[in-house]
C-alpha cells in the first residue's frame, strides 16, 4: 500500500512537502495513500463531498468548519499539498530553541498558528472578528438542541465578555490569544496522540514494507 | 465472599428498587455492618477489638478538629492532642514559620515519635500499634476514597498510559535487590510509592497537575501491584524456593492482570449502581452522601472480600460515578460529600502517621541491621531513579509534551514510601520469614527516611528546579467552550487523516455515554440540561463567590469586567466607591452559611453584596425577559443597565457614608443603612417600570418573599418584575389618605403622599424610623386584621390622643403588631396625617428582622418596590416633614 501511493507521488514532491510542512517521509506516504483513498474522483484533488463521505466526520458537530478549514477561499477542491499543508496546523510544536531560523517563516505548526486556525473556525465572514453571531453559531452545533436560545445567547455573550478588551463586541484574534491564557489548557496537548499514531503506524508500516 | 453473597442485598436488590431507594438502604446497610461484624473471617479485626483501641485515638482527634476548626494554623491543631494540650500556646508560635517549610506529615510522625516514648516511658510497654486491619479496612478506604472522588477524570484518562507504564516498571525494578525469596518479598513491598504519603506531600508542594497525576495515579495503582506481588512471593515463600517452577511465575502475571483487572470491574458496576440509585433519590435527598459513601465502601470492600485490588476497585468506583452522581444529587449533597470526605481523609491520613510514629518507638519488635538499612535506601533511590529515567525515556517517544529532566527527577523523588509497606510488612508471618524483625525495622527507617527527608526536601527542590505550580485558575466560559471546539476539531482531523487515535476513541465512547450512559444513569431533568449550560451556571456561581470572596475589588478585576467597564472612567466617584468597598470588604463574611444565619451586622453587607450580584452579574436572559426588555437592542440596554446600576450605587454609598459620619453613635446604624439601601435597591429594574407605589403591605411582602425555588440550579439571581399589585392595596391608600386631613401638613394630593412615602429613601426620615427601630414585624396572621384596621381609620375619628406616650408604646412591639391597640393610636390626628401614617406602617416593615432575615438573599433584593431615587422637590418636602415629625415626638 505504501509502495504504491509513494509511486504515486514523485520523490521531488515529497521533499518540497517535507519542507514545507515537516512531515516525515513516512508520514508523508501514509498521508498520501489516504488522500488517495479518499479521492473518490480520482483526480488528484478532494471535495466537499469527498470529505462529508467519511462517516465519522458527518456526526461530528465541528466536521463542516473542519471541512472549510481545508479550502482555499472561492474554491471546492484541495490538492494533496494544500490537504497536507491544513493537516500541518496539528503536528506537534517544535523545540524552538532547536531550529531557530530567523529567515524562515513561521512553522505551520507553531502555537500562533494553531491558534490562528482555530479561529478561523469560528470567523466564518473572515473579518478577523468573532461577533456574537458567529460565536452563537457554533455554540449552537456542539451543544445541540437542549438549550434554549436565551441561555445560548447569554452564554455567547458572557463569552465575548470575558474577552473582550477594546468593547466592540467581538473577539479579535489577538483577544482570542490572550483570553484565559490558552497555552495553560491543552490547547492541541492531544495532538501528542496524533503523532503517537503516525509513529507507530509508520514504524509498522516501515516494518511491513522492508519485510515485503 | 459468602457473607455478601447470601446477604439480603443481592437478593432484595430488583424488588427494592422498584420501591422506595430508601427501604433499599437499608438491607445495604444492615449487610455492610452485618459483614462488617460478623464475618471474622474476611476480616481479622472484629468490634470488641477494636473499640478500646480505637477510642483514646478518636478522643484525641476530635479535640485536634475541634481546634483546627477554631481557625487555628495547622500546626497547632495536631499539637493540642492531650498530651500536649498543656502547651500548645508556646508551640503554636513556634510553628508559625515552621510549618511553611515542614510538611504535615512529618510534623505528624515527629508527633507520632514523641507520643510514643511518652506511652512507653510510662507504661514500659507498647499500647498502640497500627493494626494493619485497622488500616486497611478503615483508614486506607477514606484517604483512597477521597482521592477516586475527586480524580480529575480528564486529566487521569489522558495521563494514563503514563502510569500503568511507570507503575508496573517501577514496581518489578526493586526485584533485582536480593536473590532469596524473602529478600524478593521484601523488595516488592517495599518499592510501591504509598498514596497517603504522595498524597500528604505533593499536595502541599501544589506541584503541577500532570506531575501530580502521574506520580499519584502511579502510586494509586501501585497497591494492585504491590499486593499481588506480595502474595505472590508469599506464597513462593510458603513453598520455598526450590519448588518454585516456571509455570508459577507466569501464575503470578496471571493474578496480577486478575487483580488489577477484577478490581476495576468491581468498581465500575459499583458505579453504575450507584448512579442509577441516585437517579431515584429526588425525593429524599438526605440519603444521598449516605449512599455515595456506601456505595464507594461496598465497592472497596466487596473487592476485599474476593481478595481483589480494593484500592482500584474504590478508585473506579468514584472515577467512574463522579460525572453522573454529581449530576443527580443536589447542591447541598454534593457539598456534604465533599467535606466529609475530605474531612474523613485528613483524619485517616493524621492518624496514620501518628501511628507510624508510634508503632517506631516499640523497640521490641525491630532488629537494626546497618548493612541491610543503607542497602536498601540506596537500592530504593538508585532504582526509582533508574526506573523513572527508562520509563519516560519510553514515554517521551509518545507525549507531545515531553516529561523532561526536571519532571524526572521530580518524579524519583516523589517515591515517598510510607504505611502501606509498613502494614504489609508487619503482616509478615514471624514464623515463615525468621527474617522479619530485620524487615520491619528497615521498612521503618525507609519510610521515615523518604517521608521526612525527601518530604522535607521536596519543597527547596521543587523550588530550586523552578518546577511549574499548579495554578490554583479555575477555567473561563472562554477556556471551556474552546476546549470542547478542540477536541471536536481533532477528532474530525484524525478522521480525515483516517487514524484511530486517542480522540477518535475519546468521541466514540462520548457518544456512548451519551447515547445510552447518560439515559441510564442520568435523571432525565439533568439529562435534558446541556453540559455547557451547566458549566455556565458554575461558572456564573463562581464568579458570585469571588465577588463576595473580594468584597468591591471586583469592580476592578477583570473576571467580571462587563462591557461598559470600559466606560467607567467617566464616574468621578469610582474611586471613592471602590475605596469604600475596599474597607468594607475586609470584614465581608466569606461563609455563605454563616451570613445566612446571623442576621446582624453582616446583613447590610450582605444585602450589598445580594443588590451587587443581582444587579451585575450576568443574568440568563430567561429571567430577564419579564422586565420587557426590547430583544434587538440587548448589548446597548445592558450596558445602560450596568451604568445605572453604578450610578445608583455610588448614591446609596455616599448616603450611607453619610450617615455613617453622623450616626456614629447610634446604635442601629446597621439596620439605618439597610433601610436607606432599600429604596435603590434594582433602579435599573425599577426605571423600566410604571412607578407603582402601593403601601407597603406583608401581603405583598410575602408574594415578593418567595423565591424561585430551583432545584439544583445553584444561587440564581432573579429580576423579576412586579406581579401585579393587589388590587385592594391601592384602594386602601386613599382610603387611609382621606382620613388624614391634618392642617400643618396638608399634602395636597395622594400622589404627592405617595412620593412621600419613606422608602423612598432620604435622609430625611430617618429620625423617624429610628424611633421606630424596635418595633418587631406584624405576623402573617394578623395581616388581615392589620389591614382592617388600617381601613377602619376612616370610620374612627377619636380625639387626639396625647403625643408623649407615643413613643414608649410604638417601640414596643405587641402593641404595633396587635390591631386592636394600634389603631386608636394611628386614628389620633397628629399620627393620621399621611406623612406619618405611612411611615407608621412602612417602617416597621422595612427595619424588620424579617427584611434583614436570609429571606433577603432570595430575589426580594430585586423587588422593583424599592423604588426610584428621589427628586430634589421630594427631598424639600421630606425634611420639611421629619423636622416636623422630630418635634412632634
Amino acid at each position: 500500500m505504501g509502495s504504491r501511493a509513494s509511486t504515486l507521488l514523485r520523490e521531488e514532491e515529497i521533499e518540497e512537502i517535507k519542507k514545507e510542512t515537516g512531515f516525515s517521509h513516512s508520514q508523508i506516504t501514509r498521508l498520501y495513500s489516504r488522500f488517495t483513498s479518499l479521492d473518490k474522483g480520482e483526480n488528484g484533488t478532494l471535495s466537499r463531498e469527498d470529505f462529508q463521505r467519511i462517516p465519522e466526520l458527518a456526526i461530528n458537530p465541528l466536521g463542516d468548519r473542519i471541512i472549510n478549514a481545508f479550502f482555499p477561499e472561492g474554491e471546492d477542491q484541495v490538492n494533496f499539498r494544500g490537504f497536507m499543508r491544513t493537516l500541518a496546523h496539528f503536528r506537534p510544536i517544535e523545540d524552538n530553541e532547536k531550529n531557530k531560523d530567523p529567515t524562515a517563516s513561521e512553522p505551520l505548526n507553531s502555537r500562533t498558528n494553531k491558534l490562528l486556525f482555530a479561529f478561523q473556525l469560528y470567523d466564518l465572514d473572515r473579518d478577523d472578528k468573532i461577533s456574537r453571531d458567529e460565536l452563537l453559531q457554533v455554540l449552537r452545533m456542539m451543544v445541540g438542541v437542549n438549550i434554549s436560545d436565551e441561555q445560548l445567547g447569554s452564554i455567547a455573550d458572557r463569552t465575548i465578555q470575558e474577552a473582550d478588551q477594546n468593547g466592540d463586541n467581538s473577539i479579535s484574534f489577538n483577544e482570542f490569544i490572550k483570553v484565559g491564557n490558552l497555552q495553560h489548557i491543552y490547547v492541541w496537548a492531544g495532538d501528542h496522540y496524533l503523532i503517537l499514531t503516525y509513529i507507530l503506524l509508520s514504524v509498522l508500516q516501515d516494518c511491513l514494507c522492508s519485510s515485503v | 465472599m459468602s457473607s455478601l453473597l447470601s446477604s439480603p442485598v443481592l437478593s432484595s436488590l430488583p424488588f427494592s428498587l422498584l420501591s422506595s431507594p430508601l427501604s433499599f438502604l437499608a438491607p445495604v446497610l444492615s449487610s455492610l455492618l452485618s459483614s462488617l461484624l460478623s464475618s471474622p473471617l474476611s476480616f481479622p479485626l472484629s468490634c470488641p477489638l477494636l473499640s478500646p483501641f480505637l477510642s483514646p485515638v478518636l478522643s484525641s482527634l476530635l479535640s485536634s478538629l475541634l481546634s483546627s476548626l477554631l481557625s487555628l494554623p495547622l500546626f497547632s491543631s495536631h499539637t493540642s492532642s492531650p498530651v500536649l494540650s498543656s502547651c500548645p500556646s508556646s508551640l503554636f508560635h513556634f510553628s508559625q514559620r515552621f510549618t511553611t517549610v515542614v510538611p504535615e506529615s512529618c510534623m505528624l510522625i515527629l508527633l507520632g515519635l514523641v507520643l510514643g516514648g511518652i506511652v512507653l516511658l510510662t507504661s514500659k510497654k507498647q499500647l498502640y500499634q497500627l493494626e494493619p486491619g485497622l488500616f486497611f479496612l478503615f483508614l486506607l478506604p477514606t484517604i483512597v476514597g477521597d482521592a477516586g472522588y475527586f480524580m480529575p477524570a480528564r486529566l487521569f484518562f489522558d495521563n494514563l498510559g503514563a502510569i500503568l507504564l511507570s507503575d508496573v516498571s517501577l514496581c518489578s525494578d526493586q526485584k533485582v535487590q536480593a536473590g532469596l525469596m524473602e529478600f524478593l518479598l521484601f523488595g516488592a513491598l517495599i518499592s510501591a510509592v504509598d498514596p497517603v504519603a504522595v498524597l500528604a506531600v505533593f499536595e502541599e508542594v501544589h506541584v503541577n497537575e500532570t506531575l501530580f497525576i502521574i506520580v499519584f495515579g502511579e502510586s494509586l495503582l501501585n497497591d494492585a501491584v504491590t499486593v499481588v506481588l506480595y502474595k505472590v512471593y508469599m506464597s513462593f515463600v510458603e513453598v520455598g524456593p526450590e519448588n518454585v517452577q516456571t509455570a508459577d511465575y507466569f501464575k503470578g502475571v496471571a493474578s496480577f492482570l486478575i487483580v488489577s483487572i477484577g478490581g476495576t470491574m468491581v468498581g465500575l458496576i459499583f458505579a453504575a449502581l450507584l448512579a442509577f440509585i441516585t437517579r431515584f433519590t429526588k425525593k429524599v435527598r438526605i440519603i444521598e452522601p449516605l449512599l455515595v459513601f456506601l456505595m464507594v465502601y461496598l465497592a472497596y470492600l466487596t473487592a476485599e472480600l474476593f481478595s481483589l485490588s480494593a484500592i482500584l476497585s474504590m478508585t473506579f468506583c468514584g472515577i467512574g460515578c463522579n460525572k453522573y452522581v454529581e449530576a443527580n444529587i443536589s447542591q447541598k449533597s454534593r457539598t456534604t460529600v465533599k467535606y466529609t470526605m475530605k474531612t474523613l481523609a485528613s483524619i485517616a491520613e493524621t492518624i496514620i502517621f501518628i501511628f507510624l510514629g508510634i508503632s517506631a518507638v516499640d523497640k521490641s519488635k525491630w532488629a537494626w541491621d546497618t548493612g541491610l538499612i543503607s542497602c536498601t535506601l540506596i537500592f530504593i533511590f538508585v532504582f526509582r531513579a533508574l526506573g523513572v529515567v527508562m520509563q519516560t525515556w519510553v514515554l517521551n517517544w509518545f507525549r507531545l509534551v515531553p516529561l523532561d529532566k526536571i519532571d524526572q527527577v521530580v518524579m524519583s523523588y516523589g517515591g515517598l514510601r510510607g504505611a502501606v509497606a509498613f502494614a504489609l510488612v508487619v503482616l509478615l508471618d514471624a514464623e515463615r520469614v525468621p527474617a522479619k524483625d530485620y524487615f520491619v525495622a528497615t521498612t521503618i527507617i525507609v519510610v521515615f527516611f523518604t517521608v521526612m527527608f525527601q518530604g522535607l526536601t521536596i519543597k527547596p527542590l521543587v523550588n530550586w528546579l523552578k518546577v511549574p505550580r499548579a495554578t490554583n485558575r479555575k477555567p473561563t466560559i472562554n477556556e471551556e467552550i474552546h476546549e470542547r471546539a478542540f477536541d471536536h476539531c481533532l477528532t474530525a482531523v484524525e478522521d480525515i487523516a483516517g487514524l484511530n487515535g486517542y480522540h477518535h476513541w475519546r468521541d466514540k465512547w462520548e457518544q456512548f455515554d451519551k447515547n445510552y450512559l447518560s439515559k441510564l444513569l442520568l435523571r432525565k431533568s439533568v439529562y435534558r440540561k446541556s453540559e455547557l449550560w451547566e458549566v455556565y451556571q458554575k461558572i456564573n456561581i463562581r464568579d458570585a463567590i469571588s465577588v463576595i470572596d473580594q468584597g468591591g475589588n471586583v469592580l476592578t478585576s477583570a473576571r467580571l469586567s462587563l462591557p461598559s467597564m470600559a466606560s467607567r472612567a467617566s464616574f468621578p466617584e469610582v474611586t471613592n466607591v471602590t475605596n469604600y468597598l475596599r474597607e468594607n470588604g475586609s470584614g465581608v463574611c466569606l461563609d455563605l452559611q454563616v451570613i445566612d444565619n446571623v442576621p446582624g451586622a453582616k446583613v447590610e453587607e450582605e444585602s450589598e453584596t445580594h443588590h451587587f450580584l443581582a444587579g451585575n452579574l450576568y443574568k440568563p436572559r430567561r429571567r430577564v425577559r419579564p422586565c420587557q426588555h426590547c430583544h434587538t437592542d440587548r448589548q446597548r440596554q445592558d450596558r445602560e443597565i450596568f451604568q445605572r446600576n453604578m450610578k445608583s450605587r455610588m448614591e446609596t454609598f455616599k448616603t450611607t457614608r453619610h450617615k455613617r459620619h453622623s450616626h456614629k453613635k447610634d446604635r442601629s446604624d446597621v439596620k439605618e443603612q439597610d433601610l436607606n439601601d432599600k429604596p435603590r435597591r434594582n433602579v435599573s429594574w425599577q426605571d423600566k417600570d410604571p412607578v407603582v407605589v402601593p403601601v407597603e403591605s406583608e401581603d405583598e411582602k410575602g408574594e415578593h418573599l418567595e423565591p424561585e425555588k430551583e432545584e439544583d440550579v445553584g444561587i440564581t439571581f432573579v429580576a423579576r418584575k412586579v406581579p401585579d399589585t393587589p388590587k385592594e392595596r391601592p384602594k386602601s391608600v386613599p382610603a387611609g389618605l382621606e382620613v388624614c386631613q391634618s392642617p400643618s401638613v396638608a399634602p395636597p394630593s395622594p400622589t404627592c403622599s405617595e412620593r412621600n412615602l419613606p422608602w423612598k429613601g432620604g435622609i430625611g426620615t430617618l429620625p423617624v424610623c429610628v424611633s421606630m427601630e424596635a418595633t418587631k414585624i406584624i405576623p402573617i396572621d394578623l395581616q388581615q386584621a392589620w389591614n382592617q384596621s388600617i381601613s377602619s381609620l376612616e370610620s374612627l375619628a377619636s380625639p387626639p390622643g396625647p403625643v408623649e406616650p407615643l413613643h414608649p408604646l410604638l417601640s414596643s412591639s405587641p402593641l404595633l403588631s396587635s390591631p386592636l391597640l394600634s389603631s386608636p393610636l394611628l386614628s389620633s390626628p397628629l399620627l393620621s396625617s399621611p406623612l406619618l401614617s405611612s411611615p407608621l406602617l412602612s417602617s416597621p416593615l422595612l427595619s424588620s428582622p424579617l427584611l434583614s432575615s436570609p429571606l433577603l438573599s432570595s430575589p426580594l433584593l430585586s423587588s422593583p418596590l424599592l423604588s426610584s431615587p428621589p427628586d430634589p422637590q421630594e427631598k424639600r418636602e421630606r425634611k420639611h416633614l421629619s423636622c416636623l415629625t422630630a418635634s412632634l415626638i
